[in-house]
């Protein structure tokens, strides 16, 4: 489209001056700028500590604390990224992140949903007494739990491995997935399942082969928040991990500048790499963000 | 879901629904509700952290310790401090955002990702961003001292307690803004667009309107922001952990970095566990406060 020269286009564009502006509305047009600006001034407090953060990634340490501070990195320099990766076995710990979020959501996700099928489908005694119970797991906070849980995981020879952080991540986001869940799944009409019925399915394969396809978009944005959740999570891992193997990518980063004179450029580095599959997520998934919190009690 | 039921035998139906049910409760039963149980049980013990050793029952010493001990003190006031500097401006903030953002204008997209940003990020990654922008020649400084004057010479953020405080305020306050937006964005969203123009033509001004028309439209959605964020302003912990390691001299301690360094760097189980529980009681009640207060349910919000 070569809009620029058409006239319609060109009224829309902002900055093109007061002439091609609605000419009987000119309060609402300050209005407007107003907001604009208070917007633009907001996005930029947000947005440029990390654009900041990313400069430093590409600066050598000389330059990380200078004043004046650099805001182009001069000379650039990609020896953070390289030194994160390499020396600091940054791999392994992007590995280890990956396998520990994969296996919480994926059980999580399994048992939820199932435990949301049979609370939204099923009446039998002592169901109000469970569902409180479970929804009590969201009102305390992990935090109040770590030293008991701390003493149970060395019980069960859970401390110091990526088992006993899968488990401790499962079992905490279950009260939310679940309660997540069986609001979608109640909102299932329960003449689809009838139907089934008659055709002889069990609750098995109604569960499988309809309630689970129906559900999608609920199941999408419990994936993206049990994914985040424990990709995030630092108190329990910092708590259960020893060995440096073992190092999800948070513990790894905190590591890194837990040394002497930190090494910003390395440091940032690092979280750059953590947390651009982040953003990545989020851009693509945004619907299910807003979806999941407005559906419930999710605190970011 | 009702007539559904009632077509299933009632004993088939509660097999089936325990075959759901029982493996994730259990799972949840034995990693948090069990634990639950044994910090109240541990509160009460002089925990002995070695294997197969006695703990004695101590009664109700690690309390009464607690009310003795000035760094928990400290600790409970900056965790008040911290929620008094945090809850407010997120509040407010968040849902000025959401009404700017609130209508059809270009760019509205745009804008709603670049606030939730920061919610997104780790914690990590974030509290140590603003250890290096708080640092004694970082990048606030510079703006402060070098740049703009304010500031007669840098100002040593991480080595006071008030200054510490600040910094970790501001850091919560930045990665909050946009949930709360989210949740008055939802909340608008079920403002009459008839409601607002037909007070416009009764000739309301914008702060009129607000008071009349939106206010009552997003109270229960501030309700449930402002609960959320008391009890999440209670629970702040990495961000202090990392930014001022509670340090200097335990000034800027909060409840839960004390819990955490009673328990694992004095080994002190049976202490932390006490801080832990009365944290606990404090945001329940705070919880019921707040609802009584505000008469409404969570659950309906928003």
């Amino acid at each position: 489209m070569t809009s620029a020269a058409h006239p319609l286009s060109r009224r829309n564009r902002p900055g093109n001056g007061p002439r091609s502006r609605s000419r009987n509305q000119p309060r609402l047009t300050a209005l407007a700028a107003a907001r604009y600006a208070t917007l633009i001034v907001g996005a930029a407090v947000m947005v440029l500590p990390f654009v900041y953060m990313l400069s430093t990634s590409f600066k050598s340490q000389t330059y990380v604390l200078s004043i004046p501070p650099q805001f182009v990195p001069h000379p650039a320099t990609t020896a953070n990224y390289s030194g994160a990766w390499g020396s600091h076995d940054f791999g392994r710990y992007f590995v280890n992140s990956l396998v520990v979020a994969v296996c919480t959501t994926t059980l999580s996700l399994l048992l939820s949903s199932m435990m949301a099928y049979g609370f939204a489908r099923f009446r039998f005694p002592g169901r109000e007494l469970l569902y409180r119970l479970l929804l009590l797991g969201l009102m305390i906070p992990a935090m109040m739990l770590i030293i008991p849980q701390f003493i149970l995981a060395k019980y069960l020879g859970l401390l110091d491995s990526l088992a006993g952080l899968v488990v401790f991540y499962v079992a905490g986001s279950l009260p939310l997935n679940t309660f997540l869940l069986r609001g979608f799944f109640a909102a299932i009409p329960v003449e689809l399942e009838q139907a089934m019925r008659v055709d002889g399915a069990g609750a098995w394969t109604r569960y499988r082969l309809l309630v689970l396809p129906l559900a999608k978009p609920a199941l999408a944005t419990a994936t993206i928040f049990t994914f985040l959740a424990s990709w995030d999570e630092f108190a329990w891992s910092l708590t259960i991990i020893t060995t440096p193997s073992k190092q999800t990518l948070p513990l790894a980063i905190e590591l890194f500048q837990g040394q002497n004179s930190t090494l910003w450029g390395l440091v940032f580095a690092a979280s750059v790499i953590a947390v651009l599959p982040v953003i990545a997520v989020f851009l693509v998934f945004q619907r299910y963000f807003v979806q999941g919190l407005t559906s419930g009690a999710v605190k970011g | 879901m009702a007539s559904f039921s009632t077509s299933v035998t009632q004993r088939g139906a509660a097999r089936t629904a325990l075959a759901f049910i029982a493996p994730g409760f259990l799972l949840f039963a034995v990693l948090i509700i069990y634990p639950m149980v044994r910090a109240f049980q541990m509160s009460f013990y002089d925990w002995n952290v070695i294997a197969g050793a006695a703990s004695d029952f101590t009664g109700f010493h690690n309390y009464v310790r607690a009310y003795h001990d000035p760094v928990f003190w400290r600790a409970a006031a900056n965790s008040a401090v911290y929620m008094a500097f945090t809850v407010p401006p997120q509040v407010v903030l968040g849902l000025l955002v959401a009404m700017l953002l609130n209508n059809r204008a270009p760019g509205r997209a745009l804008f709603r990702v670049l606030f939730y940003l920061p919610v997104v990020t780790s914690w990590v990654v974030v509290s140590l961003l603003f250890q290096y922008l708080f640092a004694d020649s970082g990048l606030v400084n510079w703006m402060l001292h070098d740049v703009t004057h304010l500031t007669a010479k840098p100002t040593p953020w991480l080595a006071g307690r008030w200054t510490g405080m600040a910094v970790v305020s501001a850091l919560g306050v930045w990665k909050g803004i946009g949930w709360s937006m989210m949740i008055f964005l939802a909340a608008l969203q079920g403002v009459p667009k008839e409601l607002m123009e037909s007070a416009a033509m009764d000739g309301a001004g914008p702060w009129q309107r607000f008071r009349a028309v939106t206010l009552p439209a997003v109270r229960p959605a501030a309700v449930f922001v402002t609960v959320m964020l008391v009890i999440g302003g209670f629970n702040v912990f990495t961000s202090v952990l990392l930014v001022t390691g509670g340090g200097p001299a335990d000034s800027t301690q909060v409840l839960l970095t004390y819990m955490y360094q009673q328990a694992f760097k004095n080994l002190d189980f049976g202490y932390g566990s006490a801080i832990a529980v009365l944290l606990t009681l404090l945001v329940f009640a705070l919880s019921l406060v707040q609802l009584r207060l505000f008469r409404s349910d969570p659950e309906e919000a928003p």
